[in-house]
């Protein structure tokens, strides 16, 4: 199956990334030859088959409910590219 | 033998005896850094003042006879996806080019509370995805035994600094071989332990199901000796597995009982190089000489394994790279943006290489509307059946040996277009990661152009102590993982080229 530029558009949209022209056309046919390649697994009759989503047996991994400290408010600003009055700063989210 | 010569476990011991100061070691070492790093590029960020300040610690404990711990003194590398408080942890990345991440990974502390030494971070392919190291934001490491090839990936940078002796040891990270693949392509020892056996609170996740922190060493003793210190559980790691930590040191020269090995098939077929396949079988015979039953197995599934991966992975991936949002730590364009959407978008625009973008695109893909069944379910399913076929190979073997990769070290720029065929170069590693299951590469020869070849030894989840013997075994009766490499620069040419 092929992908198109306007689906790479979209999942790039998805994803949130920007792509240029250029990358759109070499991300369309890289990412349809390795969807060619992964094909394959349709050769595989997997009707009966349960779906595996980690390599563990551990369920419902639970700690007590109490109090830690944690990073001050300050530490973690300090991380963000932009901030203000104890806040992370970002573009106008609604209008 | 010059001192950055030694194994870890050696110099260990020399700083313990008091032969040496742990602080001449680092200084040592540093030297030597100095002169081979312009030509192997290894790290991405070294700390000798840090280093010399935790040496002059081990030194001082050894003066008042304190109890020093079980890496007292040794030099260790992280690959630069391990956090470290106050060092820059980039994951080789643009987007994470100035993060000072504000605690130490579970890993980094426990090897501390050993008295080890942090020296620097090494260089990987951007956020561990690749196998070539190519794909690091910032410089191409190079392979010790001959610079013209990639040392594999994504952890080149430890795989090199421990070949070329700039560290005595490293930690990176194992998705699909990351570990073992460079180890194999740089001639050390590459442990990846059983999914959940080492805390992965701190390392910077890629695909959170197949993650898992492994040791890159000059000797098996080694990667036993660091693996004891690192396994255990770590209430931050939710799949961090509870299981005890046996002793992986005291008898790991004892192979115990008629050791069974399993050779399956699908590893020795099409696409396998014809030296890297003569030496595993030569060293399998040298485990026959030694007692050992070989198995003839099949693992019929294990040919859809790089598919499974390729769907799991990237799905994995795309979700755990959606925090990077230039918000709360990591780079921020520089443009002015009036809508969040648009930020994020030219954030990871400008912050990403071209193999992260592609496998998010790609994870997004697989897991989009009306895709789902056909992708992500499916391959989930597959992994099923591929972790049954080692259940059944277990059933017959104690461990089993296939090689590491399917050929030895390619030449840099030789895969870098062609993003499938680089995949591939994972196929006999994937399969341990999908399943969760322990495995270890450690040199098993070399081609006619001296590049090393690695041997890759698979146990049932939590028997790392079973294949570390198998492989100190082979290790007793060989000496290739005392080769060295010569680290001269190539002699310019001389005269004129026609």
């Amino acid at each position: 199956m092929d992908i198109s530029v306007k689906e790479i558009e979209h999942i790039a949209n998805l994803s949130r990334i920007t792509l240029t022209v250029d990358e759109k056309k070499t991300f369309a046919k890289q990412l349809t030859n390795i969807l060619d390649y992964i094909e394959k697994l349709n050769e595989l009759d997997t009707d009966e088959v349960q779906p595996m989503a980690y390599a563990t047996s551990l369920k419902n991994v639970f700690r007590e409910d109490k109090l830690k400290s944690s990073f001050s408010r300050q530490e973690i600003l300090e991380l963000s590219p932009s901030s203000t009055n104890g806040f992370f700063k970002v573009p106008k989210v609604i209008e | 033998m010059l001192s950055h010569e030694l194994s870890a476990n050696q110099i260990k011991e020399k700083i313990i005896k008091r032969e040496i100061t742990a602080q001449e070691i680092v200084e040592e070492l540093f030297e030597w850094i100095n002169l081979k790093e312009p030509l192997i590029k290894a790290y991405l960020c070294l700390d000798k003042e840090g280093a010399l300040l935790k040496a002059k610690e081990v030194d001082k404990k050894l003066d008042n006879g304190e109890k020093v711990g079980l890496l007292a003194g040794v030099p260790v590398a992280l690959k630069d996806n391990i956090c470290t408080v106050g060092i820059k942890t980039t994951c080789a990345s643009k987007i994470l080019e100035n993060f000072i991440p504000p605690y130490d990974a579970f890993v980094v502390k426990r090897i501390k509370e050993e008295d080890a030494i942090i020296i620097g971070k090494a260089n990987l392919d951007e956020f561990a995805m690749g196998s070539s190291n190519e794909n690091s934001a910032f410089h191409i490491t190079r392979n010790p035994w001959n610079t013209d090839c990639i040392p594999g990936g994504s952890g080149g940078g430890p795989a090199a600094a421990v070949t070329a002796d700039m560290a005595f040891m490293a930690l990176g990270s194992d998705t699909g071989g990351s570990v073992r693949q460079p180890s194999a392509f740089c001639g050390n020892v590459g442990c990846k332990p059983t999914y959940g056996r080492v805390s992965r609170y701190g390392l910077v996740a890629f695909a959170s199901s197949l993650d898992q922190i492994g040791s890159v060493t000059k000797d098996v003793y080694d990667a036993a000796l660091l693996l004891q210190v690192v396994s255990g559980h770590d209430g931050f790691d939710s799949t961090s597995a509870t299981v005890g930590v046996p002793d992986y040191l005291s008898d790991i020269n004892n192979v115990d009982g008629n050791l069974r090995i399993g050779v399956p098939k699908e590893f020795f077929g099409e696409g396998l190089n014809s030296e890297v396949g003569s030496a595993v079988m030569n060293a399998l015979e040298i485990y026959k000489r030694n007692g050992a039953e070989l198995v003839d197995l099949s693992l019929p599934h294990c040919g859809y394994a790089v598919a499974t991966y390729y769907i799991i992975a990237t799905a994995e991936a795309s979700s755990n790279l959606a925090r990077y949002d230039g918000v709360r730590y990591g780079h921020r364009s520089q443009l002015s943006e009036d809508n969040i959407i648009d930020m994020y978008s030219r954030v990871r625009a400008e912050g990403f290489g071209s193999e992260v973008k592609r496998r998010i695109l790609f994870g997004n893909y697989v897991l989009s509307a009306g895709f789902y069944e056909a992708y992500y379910l499916k391959a989930s399913k597959v992994r099923n059946l591929i972790k049954n076929d080692f259940e059944d190979a277990f059933k017959k073997v104690d461990c089993i040996i296939s090689p590491t990769c399917p050929t030895p070290a390619f030449r840099i720029g030789e895969k870098i277009t062609d993003p499938l065929q680089m995949y591939l170069s994972d196929i006999y590693t994937i399969p341990a990661n999908l399943v969760g299951i322990p495995g270890i590469s450690i040199p098993c020869g070399f081609t006619n152009t001296g590049l090393p070849i690695g041997m890759q030894i698979l146990g049932k989840h939590f028997d790392e102590g079973k294949i570390l013997k198998v492989a100190k075994l082979f290790e007793n009766e060989t000496d290739f993982h005392l080769k060295k490499p010569n680290l001269i620069e190539p002699e310019p040419k001389k005269g004129i080229d026609i």
